[in-house]
């Protein structure tokens, strides 16, 4: 558990990926959503410096770019652990036992919400619905949902993910 | 060869059939056995996947939940060739759970191959668009209008006087989007159709590209689905390369694009002004009506939205005629509607039923009851924006009017049960609570409102001047009903007004057991 967190120093500054990732949408305004999510699976969040770029390509202010950015939850500017977790809150999973799981997730990784371990390993996030309701409560984790956790299967995972 | 269906649905995958599906092909091949694996959608049957079937002479047979380490078991048993084991389900479409049903939408999902427009056309498939090539757009609208079809994102609004809207402004740019940003709470109907028969979404919306005078389209997917997204990615380049989407479909002079656009986990974006700024790459703020969407839409052009499930309908209305499909219902709510059972319920999944059945059928009848044996005490309609209903009101029918009626509604069809150890004051505080992280923020009822109440309702449940907060409470969720400019502050109100009105008691507890909780 111990060490300094040195992720954020490590994003990249992304100005040429930026340009690139624009380019390959024909530096379409409307396609920014788009543009954003490539970046940031390209490096792992959104750098500051690619605003600007993202700006002069789309023919935007740098205001109008960074509004869209920070609105939507999506979107992070300092890089996750090497997996995200996102736990649902919504009311599906809570009448299954939620609030008791989003406890243990956050007493098991030693974070809340939007934090990341201090291994550098497990960025835990909440979520509303991942629309597998049927199967609540539910995670998500690297974009693979996974249904009927509880404190077990839940405590299970996460040492497999920091392992 | 021996053909196996393991599904591909994110939500048989969330209980592993992936890993299933691995197995039986490590498996076969160490039998030596040449077995196909098809990846399909899923059949709704939640409480049972992942769900394997089987393709024998009589038919395919099924076998469910099946995990990882049963799988050398099925093949000793020798399932590849349909014989009895302990998972046995037989013809899956024998279970009463999908017997009972009135499939109209859902006929394909969890048969075929998604990705593949030969199984689509094998099953059914793009009949409904070959007539519609050589119909008026007219003929189509009025089809549509005779169906009696409303929107199933949850305003019900009826689709042929939004299609006939757009078909009569004058030609020119026109859009058609498809609305996939299902992000209510307890619904999952539309994700299946995009993982489970997503050319079915496309057949839709091009029909009502070529009905309209609209050559582009767009989906836009929340970011939360990603297997969703990838499906629907394959499914439209699968169209293009068949023709059936694209420049000069089959031949004829009608031409139709589709583009998926991912949202960014903003559930404001379900808002269908909100989604326009989105899909024209702009902070998801909502936009005050008029002007409609149909006349001043994406980029200001006309421009058709509809939900996933709205568009899906389509394809059996053009095929069977607006009249077949009318034929299911009750009063103003007509055909049949995908209901989603969520929540606290044994059998969770998806039953589409006609408008009428009712709650009691659905949960208890379809869903067996809870999940976890407990008496149900409420259930939420409609996602996080509708009313919490109690047991007592189980035999309301599913139809509009009559939820509207009660102060409730029907939105997207979706039903989360939760049984007698729920806190409704807890329910209501989280309906705030949400309200307020998900705002636009555009207008104040709804921006400032949101966080009064959860600070109002935190003050009734420490019981601080209680009388006089519930009258509080009320005053401000009227004017958040009033003044808001979209449903998203407008009906946050209705989870907590009917968590008060039906659960009076969970408002009043003592104090000292609230901290002890």
């Amino acid at each position: 558990m111990a060490g300094k967190r040195t992720l954020i120093n490590t994003l990249p500054q992304g100005t040429e990926a930026a340009q690139a990732i624009a380019a390959r949408y024909g530096n379409r305004p409307d396609a920014l959503l788009e543009m954003l999510h490539d970046i940031q699976h390209e490096l792992g969040a959104i750098p500051d410096a690619a605003l600007p770029v993202l700006a002069k390509a789309l023919n935007l202010s740098r205001a109008e770019v960074y509004g869209t950015m920070s609105f939507y939850h999506e979107f992070r500017r300092t890089p996750a652990g090497r997996h995200v977790v996102k736990v649902c809150r919504a009311e599906s999973c809570q009448a299954m036992g939620a609030r008791a799981l989003v406890a243990e997730a956050q007493k098991t990784l030693q974070v809340r919400f939007g934090e990341t371990t201090s291994d550098g390993a497990i960025t835990l996030e909440a979520v509303y619905c991942l629309g597998n309701c049927h199967l609540s409560p539910n995670i998500q984790v690297d974009g693979k949902t996974i249904g009927r956790v509880n404190a077990e299967k839940f405590g299970k995972l996460a040492a497999e993910l920091r392992a | 060869m021996i053909k196996v269906y393991v599904p591909r649905d994110s939500g048989a995958r969330s209980m592993g059939a992936d890993e299933v599906a691995s197995a039986i092909a490590r498996e076969a091949a160490s039998q030596k056995l040449s077995v196909q694996i098809i990846r399909t959608g899923s059949r709704g049957l939640y409480w049972l996947e992942p769900l394997v079937e089987v393709e024998t002479a009589s038919g395919r047979v099924a076998y469910g939940p099946v995990q990882e380490a049963d799988v050398a078991s099925l093949f000793k048993a020798k399932f590849h060739e349909g014989a009895k084991h302990k998972l046995t389900l037989g013809n899956i479409e024998d279970h009463p759970y999908l017997k009972n049903q009135e499939r109209l939408t859902f006929v394909r999902c969890g048969i075929i191959d998604p990705v593949s427009v030969a199984d689509y056309m094998a099953h059914g498939g793009y009949a409904a668009l070959k007539k519609a090539l050589a119909m008026t757009g007219e003929r189509v609208v009025a089809e549509v209008t005779e169906s009696g079809l409303r929107g199933r994102g949850g305003a019900g609004f009826p689709a042929g006087i939004k299609w006939k809207t757009v078909h009569d402004t004058p030609p020119g740019q026109k859009y058609v989007c498809c609305n996939a940003d299902e992000g209510d709470s307890g619904t999952f109907a539309d994700r299946m159709v995009m993982e489970g028969d997503p050319l079915m979404l496309i057949e839709g919306m091009t029909i009502a590209g070529i009905a309209t005078g609209a050559n582009e389209g767009f989906i836009y997917i929340r970011s939360e689905y990603p297997d969703a997204i990838a499906t629907m990615k394959e499914a439209i380049a699968a169209a293009v390369s068949a023709n059936w989407l694209g420049t000069n479909i089959q031949g004829t002079d009608k031409s139709f694009t589709l583009e998926v656009r991912r949202g960014a986990g903003a559930y404001i974006c379900g808002e269908e002004t909100s989604m326009l700024d989105s899909l024209e790459g702009k902070r998801g703020m909502v936009r005050p009506k008029p002007p409609i969407p149909a006349l001043f839409g994406l980029f200001g052009k006309p421009t058709l939205i509809n939900n996933v499930l709205t568009f899906a309908a389509i394809p059996y209305i053009i095929t069977e005629g607006g009249a077949a499909y009318k034929n299911y219902g009750m009063g103003k709510s007509r055909g049949t509607q995908p209901f989603q059972l969520a929540g606290n319920i044994k059998h969770g999944g998806l039953v589409e039923k006609a408008f009428g059945v009712t709650l009691r059928q659905l949960i208890e009848d379809f869903g067996g009851g809870t999940h976890s044996g407990r008496p149900i005490r409420a259930v939420q309609v409609g996602g996080p924006l509708g009313a919490y209903l109690p047991a007592a009101q189980l035999d309301l029918p599913m139809e509009y009017e009559t939820f509207a009626a009660e102060g409730a509604m029907v939105g997207h069809g979706g039903l989360v049960v939760f049984d007698e150890t729920v806190d409704m004051a807890q329910q209501a505080r989280f309906a705030m609570e949400f309200c307020a992280i998900e705002s636009c923020g555009k207008c104040t009822p709804c921006r400032i409102g949101a966080v009064r109440g959860v600070e109002t309702i935190d003050r009734i449940v420490a019981g601080i001047d209680r009388t006089q907060n519930l009258e509080l409470l009320e005053e401000l969720c009227q004017t958040m009903t009033d003044g808001s400019l979209c449903a998203m502050g407008g009906l946050t109100p209705m989870p907590v007004q009917s968590a008060i009105k039906h659960f009076p008691e969970d408002f009043d507890r003592p104090v000292n057991l609230q901290a002890a909780e």
